[in-house]
Parts: structure tokens; sequence; C-alpha cells
């Protein structure tokens, strides 16, 4: 709650600023829109999930039991690494969300050149300046903005896409699943990163085709691992008590099956957000990602390895960021591995 | 005495807590006794069996107590020392056999292997052994059979071969932990008189461990029952059948369905449910299921105590009765 | 209900699965059932008794059209339930349930008891929105729980607390009928009694017939009016249950009765040994399924199959051997 109160206080604070994300011509205006809406949406979503909370445990008898969701977020928060690291990139987000507020400069304003050009890191420029002069402490949250966002919502398209597909494949079996998972093979035989670089190579690369292409080639390992899940879930009696009661089967599979399937999913999304961000860097650092002057981490790193001698800080601020996220999502998802290790919950000795 | 146990505790050591699976257990096996430890599921019956040879897994461990077998403290040998008794005085044989069976070797090798182990034979001394044993444990045609993979043989042939590969080094003490439990009816009384058979014949004592105490009635000379990691009462067999001391006892026997008192005899089961080890009740552990239980026993856990003849319980009330 | 007295009606039913994979050149089917007659009249206990590969787990399923079965016919109550359509068989769901042997498997791990009982009545709007949380409270007092565990998650309960859940999901929708499979087996013997209790009331009370499948005869002695004795796919012999107990006649089923442990020290009954493998679950009989392991097999055991025909009044056994009193 106290967090959403201060993204909007932050927001309504710097109204002007916000807005004037918007404005500027260099900037892609639906990646400004889309953090502003993502935000509001976030704050909106968690402020009624936490008012349901409270009111539930409230409303709720001593003897209400405890889901396994509930148990395995206590079993999480007692890991201080992975708690850590959902510090770290909750607060990468939020740096990006107020990146417009937070920037001291303009990321793509370039003004006097010959003065302000590759200047070291100082309180004015925390990070330094780039070869055109650019504040890069501006340009690396900015570059939070596309970077994280890239990674989520292809993570976000992957995931879906796979899951469905995964679970429809092994729900109904036989020529079904035969012919989906053959085409899952075809696929993924087929080299991911070349397909890649054909597509930005036809498509102009800007953040909604590079989040399309990133998404859309990643989902078919998703599927065959939700298949595999979904296919020891269907021997559960579980499943044939749903359909003894006469479920349908798109509500079997919506209701029992990929709820049950989902630890692991989301275990894998977190390693997979940072493998979205790393693709990104990869594709922007050979010059096919994101074009300059929108600033991403992949770009900066590339625009600063020529003055590696010259300027070290360049390339190297926006690297560690880059490495520091790509850590931190791998420490989570280790920590939600644990946590949500269906052992650990029906653990039996005896 | 050729297997004492003396004040054995094993706890698992948990984010919730420990849980005390054995709770201070002590008892005797005589040479060549059958002994049964009976219980329902969750009462530590298995984790008794796997602390007496040190095979309890992290985040378990045994806490306290003495092992002692043939003289020497179990609990205190090293790993190699572990190693001899594990085959040659004591063997074990478990539930599930086509878990316990290696996949990818043969029966016979599997058999011949401990053989040359523990009984130092040769290669071709070996795997002739081997096959006299599978033909002793009952299995047809032993010569075809040793060849085969555990895959191709039933379960109860498979139950058969791992017990020959327990019994192959002749040791002293057998521990079957549930050993019919995933079979069929008419394999499961094959193997029950398989195990009374090796008594007999080579005067393998054996401790029988089992959910099932009407099964048990035949083969065990004592029968020990167990609840919620403590053991609650032990008897002969006929003792204990005839005229059980405890309350749970009690309550155990009657919960026993036998065939032809359908009729008769109406099933009665034991009210609530078996405790959760790490929330165990105060004082008795029995006492929220027992129809005597009073103050007492909800504030103090009874101790074990001589009846007679020859049998011992942990009950306040055996006065009572 | 049906004016004939019979609720259930099966005949030839079978029911075989592909063996492995379907892209192979030589197709093999397991032949879980294989040509299985049973009727069942209202209000009736049958019992379908057999060891591990007999196919009473898979005859229980195709009753109900859990499985598929592959030929034969099943009538309930007038209606023959393989014409029916995916959707229509939802809706005929409401009136026959079944209670499975693992109550660790049954309810959806993520789920509240309360969505667990809920989830079945607004599926067939079995009671208006409003009064769902207090139906389900119901049908936990029916199965002997307090009303608290509609808030309780599967994981928190023991396995009878389970399996009773699992009934009062079957009983949500008021069935007529009910498959109980193996539904004490996996539960401890101080639970049994509680679980077998609620079963007869639901048999004494609520008049529910009921397809008992157990490989426990001395736990289908006290609940089954009648007996079906299984072996590998069809049936050995079908008889009133005390009069199947007191004088089975099947050679098989006098072999399984003799191996049921006495419960007594000392109370040894001579025990029929049986040699021989059961015959592989692909093969194609020619003769009785028993033959490899029977004491009395003759060379008409193995050539051809012996029918089931009535051998004492209400006692069927499919035996060449046995003779009719």
């Amino acid at each position: 709650m106290g967090y959403a109160i201060l993204v909007v206080l932050v927001i309504v604070w710097r109204w002007d600023r916000v807005m004037g994300a918007f404005a500027t011509p260099a900037f892609d205006r639906w990646l400004a829109s889309l953090f502003l809406f993502g935000s509001l949406l976030g704050i909106v979503l968690f402020s009624r999930w936490d008012a349901n909370r409270l009111l539930a445990r409230a409303a709720l008898p001593v003897s209400a039991g405890k889901s396994p969701m509930r148990i395995a977020w206590r079993r999480f928060r007692a890991n201080t690494l992975a708690v850590g690291s959902l510090y770290v990139i909750g607060g990468f987000y939020f740096l990006a969300i107020i990146a417009p507020v937070l920037a001291p400069f303009d990321p793509a304003a370039i003004d006097d050149v010959m003065t302000t050009r590759y200047l070291s890191p100082s309180m004015v420029h925390l990070f330094g300046t780039d070869e055109f002069g650019r504040d890069l402490f501006s340009r690396a949250i900015y570059g939070a903005r596309v970077s994280l966002s890239i990674g989520l919502l292809a993570m976000l398209i992957a995931k879906s896409i796979g899951t469905t597909y995964g679970a429809v494949a092994a729900y109904f079996g036989g020529v079904v699943d035969g012919v989906m998972m053959r085409f899952v093979d075809v696929f993924i035989a087929f080299p991911t990163f070349y397909l890649m670089l054909m597509l930005v190579g036809v498509f102009e690369a800007n953040i909604l085709v590079l989040v399309l292409i990133l998404g859309l080639t990643a989902w078919p390992g998703t599927a065959r691992f939700i298949r595999g899940e979904i296919l020891s879930l269907k021997e559960q009696a579980f499943t044939e008590s749903a359909r003894a009661i006469g479920l349908p089967d798109r509500l079997i599979i919506v209701r029992h099956l990929i709820p049950s399937a989902l630890s692991p999913v989301l275990v894998s999304a977190a390693l997979s957000v940072a493998g979205m961000i790393g693709a990104e860097a990869g594709l922007s650092f050979l010059g096919l990602g994101i074009r300059p002057p929108t600033p991403s981490w992949g770009n900066m790193v590339s625009g600063g390895q020529d003055a590696l001698l010259v300027a070290w800080w360049v390339a190297f601020f926006p690297g560690a960021l880059l490495a520091l996220t790509l850590v931190s999502f791998s420490l989570l998802a280790d920590g939600l591995r644990d946590a949500l290790d269906p052992k650990a919950l029906m653990q039996k000795f005896v | 005495m050729l297997l004492e146990v003396r004040n054995l505790s094993s706890s698992f050591f948990l984010d919730e807590g420990e849980l005390k699976a054995v709770d201070d257990v002590s008892f005797d096996v005589g040479v060549s006794e059958r002994v049964a430890l009976v219980g329902e599921s969750g009462c530590g019956k298995t984790i008794v069996a796997l602390s007496l040879i040190q095979l309890i897994a992290p985040p378990g461990r045994v806490k306290d107590g003495e092992v002692r077998f043939d003289g020497q403290d179990l609990l205190r040998l090293d790993d190699e020392g572990l190693r001899l008794v594990r085959g040659k005085g004591i063997g074990m044989v478990f539930q599930d056999p086509a878990a316990a069976l290696n996949p990818v070797h043969t029966i016979g090798d599997q058999i011949a292997e401990v053989l040359i182990l523990h009984r130092r034979l040769s290669k071709q001394e070996a795997w002739r052994e081997a096959v006299r044993i599978l033909g002793e444990m009952g299995i047809p045609e032993p010569e075809k059979r040793a060849k085969a993979y555990p895959f191709e043989l039933s379960g109860g042939m498979q139950q058969r071969a791992l017990i020959a590969v327990a019994v192959g080094p002749q040791p002293r003490l057998l521990i079957a932990d549930e050993p019919t439990t995933a079979l069929d009816l008419t394999v499961q009384a094959e193997i029950l008189d398989l195990l009374k058979y090796l008594r007999d014949q080579y005067h393998m004592a054996l401790l029988m461990i089992s959910h099932d105490i009407g099964m048990v009635a035949d083969v065990a000379d004592r029968v020990m029952v167990m609840y919620a990691g403590r053991l609650v009462e032990v008897a002969r067999t006929r003792d204990l059948f005839e005229d059980p001391r405890h309350p749970y006892t009690k309550a155990l026997l009657g919960a026993v369905p036998r065939l032809g008192e359908g009729a008769t005899q109406p099933l009665e089961g034991i009210p609530g449910r078996v405790p959760d080890l790490l929330d165990l009740p105060s004082g008795c552990r029995f006492h929220p299921r027992c129809p005597l239980a009073d103050d007492e026993c909800v504030r103090d856990l009874p101790r074990m105590r001589e009846i007679p003849y020859a049998r011992t319980a942990e009950c306040h009330k055996l006065e009572l009765q | 209900m049906s004016t004939n007295g019979t609720l259930l009606s099966v005949s030839g039913l079978e029911t075989y699965f592909l063996l492995g994979k379907g892209w192979r050149v030589k197709r093999e089917w397991v032949r879980a059932v294989d040509g299985v007659d049973l009727t069942l009249a209202p209000r009736e206990v049958v019992a379908v008794v057999g060891e591990s590969g007999s196919g009473k787990t898979t005859l229980g399923r195709s009753v109900i059209r859990l499985v598929e079965p592959t030929a034969g016919s099943i009538v309930y109550d007038g209606i023959d339930l393989l014409s029916l359509s995916a959707s229509a068989m939802r809706a005929m769901r409401r009136r026959m349930q079944i209670v499975f042997q693992d109550p660790y498997g049954t309810l959806s791990p993520r789920m509240q008891i309360g969505q667990i009982l809920a989830e079945p009545l607004r599926l067939h709007r079995i009671v208006a929105e409003s009064q769902v949380h207090d139906t389900a409270v119901e049908l936990l007092a029916r199965v002997g729980l307090e009303d608290y565990f509609v808030y309780r998650y599967p994981h928190e309960m023991s396995g009878g607390q389970r399996q009773r859940i699992a009934i009062a999901r079957a009983l949500s929708l008021g069935p007529e009928f009910l498959v109980a499979d193996e539904p004490l087996s996996a539960l401890d013997v101080s639970v049994q009694a509680q679980i077998l209790g609620i079963l007869r009331d639901l048999k004494e009370r609520d008049g529910i017939a009921m397809l008992f499948i157990s490989h426990d005869l001395s736990i289908v002695e006290r609940i089954a009016d009648r007996v079906l004795v299984m072996y590998r796919g069809r049936v050995m012999e079908e008889a009133p249950t005390a009069q199947l107990i007191a004088g089975p006649l099947h050679p098989y089923t006098q072999a399984l009765l003799s191996a049921v442990p006495s419960g007594r020290p000392g109370d040894a009954r001579p025990r029929i040994r049986l040699e021989g493998e059961l015959p592989s679950a692909t093969a194609r009989l020619t003769g009785c399924a028993f033959a490899s392991r029977c004491p009395m097999v003759e060379s008409e055991c193995r050539t051809s199959v012996p029918s089931l025909e009535p051998k004492r009044p209400g006692q069927r056994v499919a035996c060449h051997r046995v003779l009719p009193t």
C-alpha cells in the first residue's frame, strides 16, 4: 500500500515531467504510456488485493487453513538472498516507472558536444556522459524502461502461449498431442537466434516488434515443459474426479490443471525474464535491437565499447546494471524454486 | 539377545520444528526370534528400522540411544563396520521391490554381487549359489530367472528376488519393512510363508514392520505396537491378540475386519485421527482418542511398565482393565 | 427410477487399451476388461473383487464412461450411455458418481475444501448461489466433518478426512449410483471403519446403489449384497455375498478366500497354493483365463472359454470343472 501511495505521490508531484515524456518526440510514446497505465493498473490491482487480503484475514475464523501459496510465501520470505534480489528487481522497476521524474537530464538531448562529451562520473553526472555528451544516468534509467519492459512483456507472451499450447496438447493427447508437439519439434529444431536475426532484419526493430519476436520465438520450450507437467497431473485422481462431476474439458484445464502446473512456470518465468533481457541486450549490442538514440542497456554497452579505454564508464554502468538484473532474476528463480517445491509441502517422512 | 535397542530417539529437524519420529523406544530381538513392529502410517515404525542400521537421511538423525547388535553398538560404528553389519549381520527387505532392485542388472548378478562381497565366493561359485538361493526362495526355473531383469518378473517374483539378495550373505537378522503391502493377496500369503521358512531353515531372526496387525498374527512370535513415535505395548502374539492391555492395541484389534464375521461383529474404528508428529498432544499421546483418558493422561506421559507375564505396556490405566 | 428393477445393466463390456504409442507397426492391446456382464438393482451394492490386473478398476471407470469402452453396452435406467454425446454424458454425471482410492490425489491441491465442494454445486446449478456455502457445510456434516473445514486445504488433512471430502463431493450432486473404487485400501485400519460406516449409511439411509471395487473380501462382506469375482478381465464367479464366502465354487475364488489372513494367531486354515503365472495382458485367450494357475485344469480349459452359468441357485460360475447342483 505504501508503495502505491509513493508512486502516485511522485507522479503527481512532477506531473509536468510525466507529461513531458509524452511530448518527447525522440522517445517511443507508447512506452511512456504503457508505463503510466501499467503502473496505475498495478497500483489499483495491488491495493485491491491488499485490501481484500486484510478484509479476508479479519473475516476468517481462526481455524482457516493455510493455502499452498501462503506456505510457499512464508518459505520464500525466509530466504534472504531471494528477498534481496526481489528488492533489487522491484527497485529497478520503480526507477523505470518514475524515470521521467527522476532523470536529471533529457536522455536524448545533445548540446554543446565538445564541452560535455566523455565527462567522468561526478555529482552532476552520476554515471558520466557519453560521446554526445548525454547524461548516462538519465539514459540508464530510461534504458531500464526499455530493457525491463521488453523482458517482462516478452516473457508474458511466451509463457501464456506456451502454457496454453502445452496444456491443450497434453490434456487431449493422442493425435492432437502428436501433431501439436511435432510442430513444436520443428520450431525448436530451427535455430532461434537466426530466426530472430532474420525477423529483426525484415521488420523495423522498435520495442513492440522486439517484444513480439522474443515472445513468439521462446514459447515452444515452455509448451514442451508444461506438456510434461500436465501429462503427469492428468494421471492424478483429481483430474478424473473433475471429469466425474461432469466438468467440461476447458474448465478442467483452466481450473485444475494449469493452476497446479503453475509453480514451475513461475520459476521458469523469473529465469525467462532474465533470458529475454539478455537476448534484447545481445541483439542491441549487435546493432539489431533498439536503435539509438532510444536508450536500452544493450545499445548503451554497445555504444560504449569503442570508448572503453578513454571512458570506461560509458559501457561499465549499463553493463553492471544488466549483470545485476540478470543475477537478481536467477537468484529470485532459485528462491521461488525452493519455496514452491511441492515435495516440501507434501513432505511425509514417516 | 541378538539385538538390544535402548532409549532410541530419532528426529527430523524441519523448518517447522523438530519432528519426533521415534521417541525413547527400547526393545529386544532374540536369536531366531520373529518380532513384528506394528503401527499405523506415520507412527515412526519405518524410522525405527532405518535408525537401527543408520540409513536415516537428513534432515533426520538418530538423537539418542543405544543399538547393540551381537555385542557391538551400531550407533558408534564407523562406515566400514556398518557396511559389514548391513550385509552380513542385518539384511533389509523393502516394501517396493521394483524400486529396491537395480533395473539395469540381472537378478542373478545382483545376488551374486552380495555373495562375492560378503561371502568371498568366486564368480562361478557366486552365480551357482545365486541360482540355488533363487530356487530356494520358490522361484520356478531359477537358472532362467537368474538371467532376467527385474522388470521381466511379476511383483511377487521381484519380492522373492529381493529377499534372495537380502538373505544371500546369511544375515542373522532380517528386517522386512512392509514386505507384502504392495502385493496381491494370494502372493502375500506365499511371501509370509517364505519368511517363516527362513527362520526354520537358517535360524534367521526377523523384524517385520507392518501396518496390518491382522496379517502379523500368523508370522510373529512377539508383537510390538507403536503409536505416534512410542512403543505402547509389547507382548507374545497370542497374549496380545487374546488379551490386549493397552487401549490402543485393543482398539486396533477391534478395527481389523476378519472374514466371516461381517454379519455378527460390527467393525469398530478409533475416533479421531492419528496425531501430527509436529504437534503432539500433551501427556499420553493416545489420550485424545482413548475412552479411559482422565486428567492424569492429559498431564503425564506414561512410562513403560512390566505386566505379567513377560509383557510391557505404556498406560496409566492398566489396572482398570 | 426404473420400473423393471434394474438400475444398471452392462453386457459384453470390453475395454482395451493400446499398448505404448500409436505410431508403430504392430499394435498390441491390453485387454483390461474382456467381456463382462453385470446388472445392478436400485439400492443394491455389488462388489467387484479381484487382484491387481483383474480389470476391476477399469470396469468401474468404464461403467460410468470415465474410460471409453471398446465394445458392449451400458444401459443406465433405460438410457444407453454409450450413445450419449459428450455434453449429454456430462449432464448424466449428476446421477452417477465415483469415489477414488487415493485420497491424496483426488482433491485439487490449490483449492479450499469449500471451493472443492462448491464446484459441482455451481456447475450443475444444484442450489442457488446464496445457498452454496450452507450446502457445503451440510455436506460436510453428512460425512461427519465440522463446518470450519470449508476453509481448509487438502494438504492440511489426514487421509481419512480427505476421503470424507471425496465422498461429500460425490454426494453433492445427489447421485443414485456410486462407484467406490477401493475407497478404504489407502487408509489406516483405525480409519477404515469410519469410512465404511459412512458408505453403509449411504446404502441403508440414502438408498444409493454402489459398485464397490475392492481386493479385500473381509471389507466387502460388510457392505455388499452380491459379489463378482474378476480375474484377468473376466468374471469368474458371481453370488450373494454370504453364499460366496461360505461356499465358493470357482477354484480361483477358493484360492482367494483361503489366502485371506485369519487375523488370529494359530488359526491357520489350509491354504490353496497357486502355481504358474498370470497370462499376459495382451494375449487373446482361447481358453479359461485361470487355466495357467488352476489346480483343477484339464485340456478343455485351455481350448474353450467357459461361460458364466448358474451352478447353484443365485450362484453363477465360469468354470468347466464345476458341476451344477
